[in-house]
């Protein structure tokens, strides 16, 4: 390098040229590395989990969707969209389930807004599912860390056993029966909850028709 | 088995994969940073970027390295960002704004990752892979390379030379980072995590309507950015999007490999000053103070302690994944804030005020338990100085440590590293609050509202980047404000850590006698871990009473 420029100058200089030379290695070299071999080995994973029926896409296992009655969706109305008994119903969403609008509601523990959207939602899923206030589950009136949380509790899912199998035309033993094949239980045994993951049992659920 | 036991399964877990990694990642780095030669690889860099690797810098020299590259790198991510629209793979995502780009620019150069953009509605791929996730590598690497210098100044004598920087730089970066990296890239994608460069696809869903899914490089930017403590998501919802974090074992993973590095690097740093039982006294005080926040965290959520939300629900469930639950996410809480790492798993602004308020603390404790990627074993380095003054003083003898006198210019550059980071966080905090218009950003009333500026400014001081993300930050006020405080927080301190490497490396040792105070012994390890709590901890008391305590005794 010229010796005849300035310190400071020869010194930036240099930063730039390292720089750019991480940046092909850790930016560009690294990261199709660690593609090609995802994509090699584990292709399923590394494009999203997908569901498919019938050859098409329903989504990815890992995001939740909305399972709302027709003409009730997000977007024009304004107003929250009404839940299709025939579905299992996911936790609420601070985004709607809109994967380009992941997020919580950042609602803080005392905020009156919050303690008052949990106690309608408890009585808004307390009716819908016709079971005791009580007895609702605090997943069923919370909204997740991402709004795209796929899964549910084991006892909100067997709370809506009824109302989907009268929806359905389906005896509830059989779908109480779903439910119970579709239980995760904690990873190797402790990591994390047990859990229903609500895409794959709605996916079953259409797969009976 | 009981959620109870899982849940302390799952923490004594992490506990015996850190501590089986401590000796064999510790004595890994030490290698790095002390091997005389250099692999072909590192040659060929040092050759392209005109660096002669065999130099040994002067603290100032390493310290106008340290500047330049991050100078170079804010403008560099900052053009980045300008004229993404202008890149291949950007999406058709259009250019960030001016005060927006600064103020990314400024956060992931500080190894920050504060974010007041969404990820997968404002940026493309190229400019998250090459731009963003290469300063999670390189920004990690000079945390790093400054404890190395650090180090340097209390192993070596009667020298002015401290180490160079390009080098420590470069060997980092190829030799524990990028490998560690590639490995844990792959494991994160086994276990569901996406890699791929996939657009925005609109996707029908089994209800029959459509969802617009957006794929990238999630893993191999997931992985550093755990594993270089930057914690900035490719996603808005960071690691409670399924896609950065799809189960439990991520999670988990996730978890470790923040919290890695920097509990290794006290082995690094006994084998460097030849005395392994230096490094143990350290860990054990990050240790202890990690056990402790844990604790708390966790409690304070399992019971949902004063969160009137918390009991209506019946369970702390808001802002928690279902998949994670309250012990995994609480867990994952406390290390990312006790880590500069800042990814979250769940939103801390609805933690309950106790558990919420901890996360506070723990980085307003400076991050050092274990802390970033080198700046948590620096800023415990420093504060273990000042533990070895303050004995000193009780006895009225000279402090020492690690056969260096703590003379008074040692200790003017202590006590400058303690007061830089308080002092830009609580101003910045104080002038947001006597703003109307920044004030009205908070999203929650009450003392909560004061929380989530409370935490914004420590969290960006400390060089951590999460948020009690109810605030709204993408305004020109606080893009431009925060993003000047990350900088003075993260270069102010490193500063002085360097010149405290000069000054102590230009030092005779002094033997040890019967006088000087042993700190290898649990005795320094409790002295160290009081001066942690009442030096550093009471500075906030003030600020901390009227958020979350405020909150949380109503």
């Amino acid at each position: 390098m010229a010796k005849s420029l300035p310190l400071v100058v020869r010194n930036h200089l240099t930063a730039l040229r390292i720089l750019i030379v991480l940046t092909l290695v850790t930016g560009a070299l690294y990261p199709l590395a660690v593609t090609g071999v995802a994509q090699g080995a584990f292709p399923y994973q590394a494009d999203g989990s997908r569901i498919t029926r019938h050859g098409t896409v329903m989504g990815s296992t890992l995001l939740g969707q909305n399972f709302a009655l027709p003409g009730e969706r997000p977007g024009g109305s304004g107003r929250a969209p009404r839940p299709d008994p025939a579905w299992f119903q996911p936790r609420p969403s601070a985004g709607g389930y809109d994967p380009l609008a992941s997020g919580a509601s950042n609602l803080g523990p005392n905020n009156p807004v919050l303690v008052r959207t949990v106690e309608a939602r408890r009585a808004a899923v307390a009716r819908f599912d016709g079971v005791a206030p009580g007895d609702v589950p605090a997943d069923a009136v919370t909204a997740s860390g991402s709004g795209l949380d796929p899964h549910i509790s084991a006892a909100y899912a067997y709370e809506q056993v009824n109302r989907v199998a009268r929806a359905r035309g389906l005896r509830p033993a059989t779908v109480h029966a779903l439910v119970t094949a579709h239980v995760q239980d904690r990873v190797l045994g402790f990591l994390g909850e047990r859990r229903v993951n609500v895409v794959q049992l709605n996916a079953a659920l259409a797969g009976r028709g | 088995m009981g959620g109870t036991l899982a849940g302390w399964l799952q923490v004594l877990a992490l506990v015996a994969a850190l501590a089986l990694t401590y000796r064999p990642l510790g004595d890994a780095i030490a290698h790095v940073l002390t091997a005389p030669r250099h692999l072909r690889a590192e040659r060929l860099v040092y050759r392209l970027a005109g660096v002669d690797g065999n130099a040994d810098q002067r603290w100032s020299a390493y310290l106008r390295g340290v500047l330049a590259f991050s100078a170079v790198s804010v403008l560099f991510l900052y053009g980045f960002l300008r004229l993404q629209s202008h890149l291949p793979l950007s999406l058709g995502r259009p250019p960030m704004p001016a005060d927006q780009s600064f103020n990314t620019a400024a956060s992931f150069v500080t190894n920050t990752n504060w974010q007041s953009y969404s990820g997968e509605s404002a940026l493309g791929h190229l400019v998250q892979m090459a731009g963003l996730a290469v300063q999670n590598f390189v920004s990690a690497a000079v945390g790093i390379a400054v404890v190395a210098a650090l180090i340097r100044g209390f192993t070596r004598t009667e020298t002015d030379r401290v180490g160079n920087f390009w080098v420590d730089l470069t060997r980092i970066v190829l030799r524990v980072l990028l490998p560690l990296a590639f490995v844990f890239a792959i494991v994160l994608v086994a276990g569901g995590v996406i890699q791929n460069f996939h657009g925005v696809e609109s996707i029908p869903t089994i209800a029959g309507e459509h969802q617009s899914v957006v794929g990238g490089p999630v893993a191999s930017q997931e992985v550093i950015k755990e594993l270089g403590t930057n914690g900035g998501g490719f996603y808005n919802a960071n690691s409670s999007h399924p896609f950065e974090n799809p189960n439990a074992f991520t999670n988990w993973l996730e978890i470790y490999l923040l919290l890695a590095i920097a509990f290794a690097l006290p082995r690094t740093f006994g084998r460097m000053a030849g005395d392994h039982r230096q490094g143990y006294a350290i860990v054990a005080v990050m240790a202890l103070i990690w056990a402790a926040s844990v604790a708390v965290v966790t409690v304070n959520e399992l019971h949902g302690v004063s969160s009137r939300a918390g009991h209506a629900a019946g369970g702390m469930a808001e802002g928690k994944e279902q998949r994670f639950g309250v012990w995994a996410s609480a867990l994952f809480a406390a290390a990312t804030t006790l880590t500069s790492t800042g990814a979250t798993d769940s939103a801390h602004d609805s933690y309950s005020p106790f558990g919420g308020g901890m996360t506070i603390l723990n980085m307003m404790l400076g991050e050092i338990a274990p802390g970033g990627t080198g700046s948590g074993l620096y800023g415990m380095l420093v504060l273990a100085v000042v533990a070895v003054f303050v004995a000193g003083l009780m006895v009225g003898r000279t402090p020492e440590y690690l056969g260096k006198k703590l003379r008074g210019r040692e200790m003017k550059f202590a006590s400058l590293y303690i007061l830089a980071t308080p002092a830009v966080v609580l101003i910045g905090a104080g002038l947001a609050m006597a703003r109307p218009g920044e004030r009205a950003g908070m999203l929650n009333p009450g003392p909560h509202g004061f929380s989530e500026v409370l935490y914004a400014f420590t969290s960006a001081g400390n060089n951590n980047g999460s948020a009690f993300a109810g605030l709204s930050v993408d305004t020109a006020w606080y893009n431009t404000v925060l993003a000047l405080v990350m900088l003075f927080g993260r270069f102010l301190p490193m500063v002085f850590v360097l010149a405290l490497a000069g000054s102590l490396a230009g030092q005779a040792p002094v033997p040890v006698t019967a006088g000087t105070l042993p700190t290898h012994r649990p005795q320094f390890v409790g002295l160290l871990t009081a001066v942690v709590l009442i030096v550093v901890g009471l500075t906030y008391f003030p600020a901390l009473s009227l958020g979350p305590l405020a909150e949380g005794l109503q």
